[in-house]
């Protein structure tokens, strides 16, 4: 088991390290480079060049790219030219961090509070309506542009009937305290309920959204996953020894349907990742979905070195994690 | 390793044999999942290729899922190539344009000629749908073949290979995973000095790349592993054959399936990045996800324009996703769903 973590744990600092690595060549081919999206294209030839000497981008690709690294480890990612003028771009990322994950969590709670039991429902009551309707709104779910949906919801619920907030993670005016800068648990810790009410209303809309992919995803594993489990002969066998339907359901069919079902659960965070920065968009969520586009479009390319860097090693991360918890639950992957 | 991975083998084969026999399928697909059946273990990864795609398609024909999917991808098809034929008015006429530069009236509304009105331009909207499908399908379709053919060529060196050239193609392939495919996406679009519909084709592309590199070594390596590969191998077969004629053509049912589905996804995909600024800047034959990036800006005041091509590619990617599923159930020799 130490020796998988261990193997597991190598090949990922080698993707992360590798990822780097491509990233910084990648930000130097991009059109316009550093130096026009800092100076704008009109700027003379001895300007361009002092701020070329002045990053150090005149020095050889290599010499670039550990010199980075020697101020990455100091704590220095280089500054944001294009989000927050000024700020490292690390505090960027650190600042809005909370925002993404509170919606992503959110998200995938949403996600898999409804699919795992749908799903069961699904596989007990195979080709029943409720089945058959179920399978048909997560295809429809996948077809859906996540951007549209994100649209169609805002357009719906908080414009035509303004039930939910337009955008935003909270009402200013509220003047709510801030602790963690996660804004559901500081109105909580603080004692502000009507903060914390306030920021999971801000909430509903843009998790709904970003939670579609998921729960479709979720919902057709877990039933197609159940299915398999129906079948097998412990499951019958509990059954003919008259055990108690709750029995088979907890012991028998659930904990070895639930399997797959991790895996996928993990795997969804990159796609999480990515419908954030949709759903930011839309809901100006100040997120680091957000960000990411914001820094697309004003060439922030120190921004996007981090962000992109972090999106990816979260993602990474998280499938680490998956992966050892599968081996914990299932010793059979260990062997492999 | 080794010692584990022919038991495992075996333990596939049996549980595929105890599905076919043990349970009667549904809608009369038994006799087509029989044939593998009666046979001895053996013989099911003789001729796999021929009675699972023939059992397959027994089943898929009367598969309703399927059959809706495919009449919407012909009918998607038949719009794109009759599309020029049909279409009242020319994409990037505007015609319009006297409407739209009254200020009181900036989209026209629908009117005589012009059904579904106009677009912020001056542009017949109807015009723009129809033959935006052809684009939407060439993009589809690209984007889709691209990275196929990049994954096919990873994929099969990987898994005929094996040893260090599987060990590198993978652990390129493990980086690229890493990396949300919108991420991917946008990163490669970005790259483009002078955006067009091609960057936003290679860029989904390239994010498929890994995808069907990792699911064709997959079951390579399964195949590898196989008695008939082995039996090809000892009759002295040449290790080119066994590739292209043994272990590829057993290869390709999670590939199909996985096709599929990418079609659906690179259009999703196109107009994501078409909505995130990094698509192609030339809307004078749009694709749909084009003319629904787009439109966002002019969601709250004339949702129509980006409930048009939006409900397009619903339905498109509905159809692709639909025909996916059906062939995936159909080709798994365990499903009975």
């Amino acid at each position: 088991m130490a020796r998988f973590i261990v193997r597991r744990v190598i090949q990922m600092i080698g993707v992360v390290f590798v990822l780097s690595l491509l990233l910084f060549v990648w930000l130097r081919s991009l059109p316009g480079g550093t130096v026009s999206a800092i100076l704008g294209e009109r700027a003379t030839p001895a300007t361009r060049e002092a701020l070329t000497k002045a990053l150090g981008l005149d020095q050889p690709i290599h010499v670039q790219y550990l010199r980075f690294l020697q101020r990455a480890a100091e704590g220095n990612f280089g500054a944001s030219t294009g989000v927050l003028p000024g700020r490292d771009a690390f505090d960027v990322f650190l600042a809005r961090l909370p925002a993404t994950i509170e919606l992503t969590i959110t998200a995938m709670i949403i996600a898999v509070i409804l699919a795992i039991p749908l799903g069961y429902i699904a596989a007990r009551r195979h080709h029943s309506p409720i089945d058959n309707g179920a399978v048909v709104l997560s295809l429809i779910g996948v077809a859906v542009p996540v951007f549209f949906l994100a649209f169609l919801l805002k357009y719906w619920f908080a414009i035509e009937y303004p039930i939910f907030p337009v955008s935003g993670r909270q009402d200013p005016s509220l003047g709510c305290t801030r602790v963690t800068g996660f804004f559901v648990l500081d109105g909580l810790m603080t004692r502000e309920y009507d903060c914390a009410t306030d920021a999971l209303r801000h909430l509903v809309l843009p998790a709904v959204a970003l939670a579609t992919i998921p729960f479709a995803v979720i919902f057709r594993i877990t039933r197609a996953s159940v299915l398999d489990v129906l079948d097998e002969d412990y499951v019958r066998t509990a059954e003919s020894k008259g055990l108690t339907s709750r029995v088979i359901r907890g012991r028998h069919v659930m904990r070895n349907a639930l399997l797959p079902v991790v895996t996928t659960v993990g795997l969804q965070i990159g796609g999480l990742l990515a419908g954030a920065v949709l759903t930011e968009r839309v809901f100006n969520w100040g997120g680091i979905g957000e960000a990411l586009a914001l820094s697309y479009e004003r060439r922030d390319y120190a921004v996007l070195q981090v962000l992109i860097l972090a999106a990816c090693s979260i993602y990474v991360i998280v499938n680490l994690l998956v992966d050892i918890s599968y081996a914990v639950i299932d010793p059979r992957v260990r062997t492999r | 390793m080794s010692s584990f991975n022919p038991l495992s083998r075996r333990k596939e084969r049996i549980d595929a044999l105890a599905a076919s026999t043990a349970y009667p399928r549904e809608h009369g697909g038994t006799s087509g999942s029989s044939a593998v059946a009666v046979d001895d273990a053996g013989s099911v990864d003789e001729a796999p290729g021929v009675s699972l795609i023939a059992s397959a398609w027994r089943r898929l024909r009367r598969n309703p899922v399927f059959l809706v999917g495919a009449a919407i991808t012909f009918l998607f098809i038949l719009l794109a190539v009759v599309s020029p034929l049909i279409a009242p008015h020319e994409p990037d006429a505007r015609l319009l344009l006297d409407q739209v530069r009254q200020q009181t009236n900036p989209i026209p509304a629908p009117q005589e000629g012009f059904p579904l009105g106009g677009d912020d331009r001056g542009r017949d909207l109807l015009s723009r749908l129809l033959i935006g499908s052809q684009q939407t399908l060439l993009v589809g379709v690209l984007a889709t073949a691209l990275g196929l053919i990049g994954g096919l060529v990873l994929g099969t060196l990987a898994g005929a290979l094996g040893g260090g050239v599987d060990a590198a193609v993978m652990r390129a392939v493990d980086v690229l995973l890493s990396i949300p495919s919108l991420l991917l996406a946008m990163s490669i679009a970005a790259l483009a000095s002078r955006p067009s519909q091609w960057t936003v084709i290679v860029a989904i592309a390239v994010t498929q790349v890994p995808v069907f590199a990792r699911l064709l070594r997959g079951s390579m390596l399964a195949e590898r592993a196989s008695d008939h590969v082995l039996a090809a191998r000892a009759l002295g077969v040449r290790q080119q054959a066994v590739v292209f004629r043994h272990m590829l053509p057993n290869s390709v049912g999670p590939v199909i399936v996985q096709t599929t589905l990418v079609l659906a996804t690179a259009i999703i995909d196109a107009a994501a990045l078409s909505f995130l600024g990094l698509g192609n800047p030339d809307d004078s034959r749009p694709e749909w996800g084009q003319m629904l990036g787009a439109s966002t800006k002019f969601i709250y005041d004339h949702p129509h324009l980006a409930v048009y091509p939006a409900l397009c590619i619903i339905f498109v990617a509905l159809g692709f996703t639909l025909m996916g599923e059906s062939l995936r159930e159909a080709l798994d020799p365990k499903t009975r769903r």
